[in-house]
């Protein structure tokens, strides 16, 4: 029973942790029109700054075989601000060259950061230890409560309420902020940023901001999927598991909607999850090598029904919202 | 130094091949089409299936030809291996794209849906073929060691030949016939090639074969230098993408350039860094173009 | 119709169309006989080029009729209507910029099965200035010679009839004058039909047979070129006093 509750426990905090990312994704595109297809390297960038952040330097037998750049031992909420502030960063980088093109060129080079970031975790060992990545990252609390009698595997209900919390404080902030003037320009840049322009408004500016509030969203995503997975490689942020399924989730629930952002979130996890076991089932075991792919080819179908059926997704976007542009 | 020069034009061939196709689809369909990388792929492995599977089969097993690794039967597997590539590329457009376009959605959208294309194209590859990594054949590599430390495999010489016959191939195309010029002026202005009577949708299915067959002819040659495997083409993809930006976004003759000079100064990265940063390098020379010249070094015609 | 080459060429009646719900026109109807030149003018946004557009088949039609030499084309895409012998030039983007001029030629007879060689010498020999460019791009000429290879390349299908929006917009006076004269050319000489918007109104009344303006989407006032010319009203609105 307890078996199944904490399962469901941890299940419910990675889906918050990509109801986030979804969020994140929604500021990009779902209300400025910014093609971001490179989510995995702020999702990277984000947990490994976490993680460094917040872990000490290794010592003793183990600096023998991990290596990283640095290690500044601090608690866990300056591991995410760092994440979300270096993630940021590296949007403003991206950003500068790409903003004022066309828009598929933010597309290339979002694609592009993703794949160098995964690069460099992956060979620059001295970084962060390389394929092997880092283990241990440290969870908030944890050794605190369970001094205090909780039970190790009740953790996960404790990190879920950390991450519902967070999700739910962005959500808010987020829906603030597509409401007032602000998010208004958001929108009017995403229909046509001629308009705006003409009004006199820097689009630049705006796509700048929103690109880099998006980042800095996400970048906090990855560092509590850090500290929520307790070990990271850079294999896990590939651009099917970092981007792809944040995109399905997002364009499932509607674009232009908070509320679809984190509702898309939940249900493909549960589909993502859902299928891992189904398939098992499912597949002889000879094939079970082939297992996580047909997970794969089942998403990118969805992905490609929802496009053709249901364009705008479950919830669509509010209309209220778009009244006001 | 010599050597990585004479490898990196192998490679810059190949990433021309890829790029010359996904730049003119790019002229005519107005999208990046994110799955042209696995395209390439998909071509590799329907070469792999007819020299491993179907021309055996039929008792037609490949014996290489002089101081190749490989004979005929490899190089007669490019035609069916670009054909259905082609198809799969129109079979995508009808099943996906043109819906999207009829419903006048904006070009980033069929970008979305490129990408799920991809996605679901290599998902099939990886469900069909596994992860690992094949080779064409088991023949030996012989190596010619030239002057100046170069070092060159005639399985090479046959890469640059057939991927600047079918540039070459290609441009006579596009340039001469009546049917390549209505090409180039539906990229041109679409609107008035309407007016003149081009069928666009049949320029469209047109254009998404020529790009699928090249791109297939791409992810052969790119299994005869290297190896086949599944992300193959994925890994291509930045370098195809930034070879189209270096030579502007759908002028046919900059991606050509674009190609070789990306082939080039990937692989003379090499010399200083780890191999396996090349398609950082890409990203790189991207950034820099899009900083000094986001029109391209050859100046597209479209790129506001 | 008739069959020795006059009487209606052209008769659009009734025409209600726009752009996804918004209505431009609001019911034209107007006609266009054979070996005319007839004019629409009228302010900017009446939805002049809206009339040409829709005639043209590139904005459907909600209501209404279009007859082109006694058959309907009202719900024919334009690369139909283009087969039955009416060739359009847009008020802009009417070249193809990268194809050399030659090429932006033969895009014009890209529905002629026939040898279209002595056309395109016509034309050459009609535009001097394009034919010693044959090889450059289209998108590196002047103004008016771009407006001279848009012209030719609608003119390779040897039609019927010629559709012109704004022909002599943002062109230099001295060049203005050559278009003028070059439509009442290819009118007189090659015998096209030509129906015309212009801004340029009072020179283009001037060459024109018949005129129309066009307000809010309506006709309201039609006559000969003169008759329009000596109109006080329209002086005062349209022709700059
Ligand atoms: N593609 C379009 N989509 C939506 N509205 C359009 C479109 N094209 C034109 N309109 C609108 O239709 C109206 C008529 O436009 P049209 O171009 O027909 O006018 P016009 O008389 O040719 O003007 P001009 O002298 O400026 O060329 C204008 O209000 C314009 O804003
Ligand atoms: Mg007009």
């Amino acid at each position: 029973m307890t078996g199944i509750l904490t399962f469901t426990a941890g299940f419910l905090a990675m889906a918050g942790i990509f109801a986030i990312m979804s969020l994140a994704l929604n500021v990009h595109w779902g209300y400025t029109g910014l093609f971001n297809i490179g989510i995995a390297g702020f999702f990277a960038v984000g947990a490994y700054t976490s993680a460094l952040v917040t872990s000490p330097m290794p010592a003793g037998v183990q600096a023998q075989y991990v290596e990283q750049a640095f290690g500044l031992d601090q608690p866990f909420l300056v591991g995410v601000l760092a994440a979300g502030i270096v993630s940021g960063l590296v949007a403003w980088i991206i950003g500068f060259p790409t903003l004022r093109l066309r828009e598929d060129y933010l597309a290339i080079a979002t694609i592009g950061i993703s794949e160098t970031i995964r690069l460099i975790f992956n060979n620059a060992r001295w970084l962060a230890n390389g394929p092997q990545g880092l283990v241990g990252i440290k969870q908030p609390l944890r050794e605190w409560l369970i001094e205090r009698g909780m039970p190790p595997n009740f953790y996960n209900f404790f990190y879920l309420v950390i991450v519902i919390l967070l999700m739910v404080l962005i959500y808010l902030a987020l829906e603030r902020g597509i409401r007032s003037p602000w998010g208004r320009v958001l929108r009017a840049i995403r229909e046509d940023e001629v308009v705006p322009e003409t009004v006199g408004k820097d689009v630049f500016r705006f796509k700048m901001q929103s690109l880099v509030l998006g980042a800095v969203i996400m970048g906090i995503g990855g560092a509590l999927y850090a500290h929520f997975a307790r070990a990271i490689q850079p294999s896990v942020f590939t651009p099917l598991f970092g981007t792809f399924v944040v995109w399905v989730m997002l364009i499932l629930g509607g674009s232009g909607n908070n509320k679809g952002a984190i509702l898309g979130a939940f249900i493909v996890w549960a589909i993502w999850s859902g299928s891992a076991y189904l398939i098992r089932q499912v597949v002889p075991v000879e094939f079970s090598a082939q297992a996580p792919y047909i997970r794969l080819l089942l998403i990118g179908l969805l992905l490609l029904f929802i496009l053709l059926t249901r364009p705008q997704g479950l919830l669509g976007e509010e209309k209220e919202v778009s009244r006001l542009t | 130094m010599a050597n990585l020069v004479v490898s990196g034009i192998i490679l810059g061939s190949i990433i021309t091949l890829g790029a010359v196709g996904l730049t003119l689809l790019y002229g005519i369909v107005n999208f990046g089409n994110f799955a042209h990388g696995d395209m390439m792929t998909l071509g590799a492995y329907i070469a792999l299936l007819m020299t491993a599977t179907i021309f055996p089969a039929l008792g037609l097993v490949d014996t290489p030809i002089g101081p190749l690794s490989f004979g005929w039967v490899m190089l007669v597997s490019f035609l069916p291996a670009m054909g259905v590539t082609g198809l799969a590329a129109i079979a995508a457009d009808r099943l996906v794209y043109r819906r999207l376009r009829e419903r006048r959605v904006r070009p980033i959208m069929l970008a979305i849906a490129a990408l799920a294309v991809a996605f679901v194209m290599r998902s099939v590859i990886y469900i069909l073929w596994g992860a690992d990594f094949h080779f064409y054949s088991q023949g030996l590599r012989t190596t010619w060691k030239l002057p100046l430390g170069i070092t060159l495999r005639p399985d090479q010489v046959v890469v640059l030949v057939v991927a600047w016959a079918m540039v070459v191939g290609l441009y006579t195309f596009l340039q001469r016939t009546k049917t390549g010029k209505a090409l180039r002026a539906l990229a041109d202005n679409p609107d008035l090639a309407r007016v003149s009577g081009i069928a666009t949708e049949r320029m469209i299915t047109l254009t998404w074969f020529i790009g699928g067959a090249m791109a297939a002819a791409a992810g052969i040659l790119l299994g005869i230098d290297s190896q086949v495997r599944p992300e193959m083409g994925w890994l291509m993809l930045l370098p195809l993408f930034a070879a189209v930006i270096l030579g502007g976004i759908g002028n046919a003759y900059g991606a050509l350039a674009g190609g070789l000079i990306l082939g080039v100064v990937q692989q003379v990265s090499t010399a200083f860094m780890s191999p396996s940063y090349k398609p950082a390098v890409a990203f790189i020379i991207m950034i820099l173009v899009l900083l000094v010249r986001p029109q391209g070094i050859f100046g597209g015609s479209k790129s506001s | 119709m008739t069959e020795n080459g006059s009487g209606r060429l052209l008769e659009v009646a009734d025409v209600v169309s726009g752009y996804g719900e918004m209505e431009i026109l609001h019911g034209v109807t107007l006609h266009v006989d054979r070996g005319e030149i007839v004019s629409l003018i009228g302010p900017n946004g009446a939805g002049k080029s809206t009339v040409i557009k829709t005639i043209f088949g590139l904005v459907p039609a909600w209501s209404g009729q279009v007859v082109f030499d006694g058959e309907p084309i009202t719900a024919l895409p334009p690369e139909q209507i283009v087969r039955r012998g009416i060739s359009y030039v847009p008020q802009v983007e009417n070249i193809f910029p990268s194809l050399t001029v030659e090429e932006n030629l033969e895009m014009g007879a890209y529905l002629r099965e026939d040898d279209f060689r002595p056309q395109m010498e016509r034309i050459y020999q009609m535009f001097p200035e394009i034919a010693d460019r044959r090889r450059t791009p289209a998108g590196k000429l002047s103004g008016g010679m771009r407006q001279m290879v848009a012209f030719g390349r609608a003119m390779m299908l040897e039609p019927q009839m010629l559709l012109l929006d704004e022909p002599s917009a943002g062109l230099a006076p001295l060049v203005v004058e050559l278009i003028f004269e070059t439509v009442v050319n290819i009118n007189r000489q090659a015998g096209v039909t030509i129906l015309m918007v212009e801004q340029n109104a009072r020179k283009a009344l001037e060459i024109s047979h018949r005129g129309y303006v066009l307000v809010d989407g309506r006709n309201r006032v039609e006559g000969t070129g003169r008759e329009l010319l000596a109109n006080e009203e329209i002086g005062r609105l349209f022709l700059g006093g």
